[in-house]
């Protein structure tokens, strides 16, 4: 589904990330660890092009999509959530979810303005769909509120909600548990699973540990800008490099 | 969907204000205030949906203002060609050259745009004095013809504000449609996440672009208009000074507002009537109301008067069920 091949990134004089490769299976969630400074959210960033790597591939699929646009990859099925909640803070719930369906849409400037008839049709098509995806994360009750007033464990569910409009292939969580408590972890682990169940490839990166060994069912470790093992969450509890790097060597 | 009901009412009730309004002035003075309120609406309007909904700024608006006015007022007093001809060449002249330098320049964010629009108007104002030969540079360009609509001459105050007010309307209602749609939303996503907004499959740049060029092409309309209600034109009217207040009256009417464009455009072309005992001053206080308002009415008057009217309805149900 998403291969990463020999991706290096140097920033300036140093090496965030040497020479990783790896692929991830068709409908699989994946995990991606590793201490602060790993350059987990490093090689996100370069997957979903916001960052250009120095050297190395991306794959999706048989296509090779190292450094396309963001724009271009959520119209190939790829699309990610931040770290920081990114929400489109002035505009409400529903309609945040409703520019995730803008790939969905192609109305444009003139028909939007005259109102054509088009419009008017494919504007109920988005506000259906998107209506929909809230009652997916369960959200439906703040559909009009605005995202800039959302606790932030709504606003992470949000974001998610945004991130399936685009209906993706592949979705990139970048710490979906960051700043959860743990009944809002639970919800988001069922989540998680209910994405799968539709058929979605999932990778996150996640300094939770319960979430990842709960949900993974492949774990990537990274450490220093390198890949240090790669496995079954039982086969990544067990690795003596792994435990090396997280509990610093005796 | 009871929500877009309201928006037409509102809109009618607007539209149905503005048309009657001819009938309650005796004098022409202030109607001809009112024809300068129309203009200045259309622009603001214009500089609203890049500043306002796209978050762009640009320090350079007058420049397409002063374009359509200047090709709309050669074109009539050169050559032969129609005005309503000339106005469209006018407005797609802008849009072109706004599409040309949107390219590079939409790339740059924040302070450096507001440079590069800047500079973009200055340039286009030694323009306007500097090409004598077809502007008739700092002395202007005279004799320009008024609009015509068969026996309909547009050359008296109470023409030229139901041409201009019709014009307007009409380009208030568009902008209202395009900002409750996909595009609009895209607009607005660019505004607050420009990453978030790209990730989603939105082309943030393209879309830039597009809606400077269509700024730019109202902002021309605008222009001709001056031009053939004025039928006399100079640089003056189209210089750094006109960018700063065009951007005036949409932040202090309320960014993103496409009624509170309207009423910036109200206050900052009334004001100077009222601010003769100041003189030159007058620049002083447009940058005292700037400030107080981005500091205390950060959505601009509009929102200012939003919440005073929530306010006050709360306290009279507040009231109320205390008596009940």
């Amino acid at each position: 589904m998403l291969r990463v091949e020999g991706i290096t990134q140097i920033f300036g004089g140093l090496t965030a990330l040497e020479n990783v490769s790896f692929s991830v299976a068709p409908r699989s969630i994946t995990g991606i660890i590793g201490p602060n400074g790993a350059g987990k959210t490093t090689l996100f960033n370069i997957v979903t092009g916001l960052y250009t790597q120095t050297h190395g591939k991306v794959y999706l699929g048989e296509k090779n999509i190292s450094f396309f646009e963001p724009e271009v990859l959520a119209r190939l099925g790829l699309v990610r959530t931040f770290q920081n909640v990114e929400l489109f803070g002035q505009m409400s719930v529903l309609e945040n979810v409703m520019v995730g369906l803008h790939t969905k849409s192609k109305s444009g400037i003139f028909s939007c303005a005259l109102k054509l008839p088009g419009q008017i049709k494919e504007e109920k098509m988005v506000r259906e769909k998107a209506r929909n995806w809230l009652e997916f994360t369960g959200l439906t009750d703040l559909a009009d509120v605005a995202a800039c007033n959302l606790p932030f464990g709504k606003g992470r569910l949000l974001e998610i909600s945004r991130a399936m409009a685009v209906e993706p292939q592949i979705i990139l969580m970048d710490e979906p548990a960051a700043g959860l408590n743990s009944r809002e972890t639970a919800v988001l682990a069922e989540l998680i699973r209910k994405i799968q169940d539709l058929g979605m490839t999932i990778v996150l990166v996640e300094h939770d540990m319960e979430l990842v060994m709960d949900v993974c069912e492949s774990i990537i470790v990274l450490n220093l800008g390198k890949k240090l093992a790669h496995g079954t969450p039982r086969e990544i509890q067990e690795n003596p490099a792994v435990i090396a790097a997280y509990l610093g060597e005796d | 969907m009871i929500k877009e009901k309201r928006q037409i009412l509102i809109f009618a009730l607007f539209a149905l204000i503005i048309l009657l309004v001819p009938l309650f002035l005796k004098g022409s003075y202030f109607l001809n205030v009112l024809v300068f309120i129309g203009i200045n609406t259309l622009l603001a309007v214009a500089l609203n949906l890049l500043l306002g909904y796209a978050g762009q700024i640009s320090l350079g608006h007058a420049a397409f203002f002063g374009l359509g006015a200047y090709v709309s007022g050669i074109l009539t007093t050169r050559f032969p060609v129609d005005p309503w001809l000339a106005l469209l060449i006018a407005a797609m002249c802008a849009a072109a050259l706004a599409f040309v330098i949107g390219f590079p320049i939409l790339k740059l964010k924040g302070h450096y745009l507001a440079m590069a629009t800047l500079g973009f108007g200055i340039i286009m104002y030694i323009f306007f004095n500097e090409t004598v030969d077809w502007t008739g540079g700092p002395s202007g360009l005279s004799g320009i013809p008024n609009l015509r609509l068969g026996p309909l001459i547009f050359d008296n105050d109470r023409n030229n504000y139901y041409l201009i007010w019709m014009i307007t309307l009409g380009v208030m209602l568009l902008s209202i449609n395009l900002s409750q749609s996909r595009i609009g939303r895209a607009l607005r996503a660019i505004n607050d996440s420009e990453v978030a907004a790209r990730v989603m499959g939105v082309n943030a740049h393209i879309l830039k672009v597009q809606i400077f060029t269509v700024s730019a092409f109202i902002s021309a309309i605008a222009g001709s208009l001056y031009a053939y209600t004025m039928t006399f034109i100079s640089p003056t009217s189209f210089g750094f000074n006109f960018s700063v207040e065009l951007l005036t009256m949409v932040i202090i009417g309320g960014l993103g507002s496409i009624y509170g464009s309207f009423l910036g455009a109200a206050i900052l072309t009334m004001l100077p009537e009222f601010l003769r005992v100041f003189r030159d001053f007058d620049i002083v206080i447009y940058g005292l109301m700037l400030i107080l308002i981005t500091m205390f009415m950060p959505t601009g008057l509009i929102g200012g008067l939003e919440t005073l009217f929530k306010i006050i309805i709360g306290k009279i149900k507040g009231s109320t069920a205390r008596n009940a």
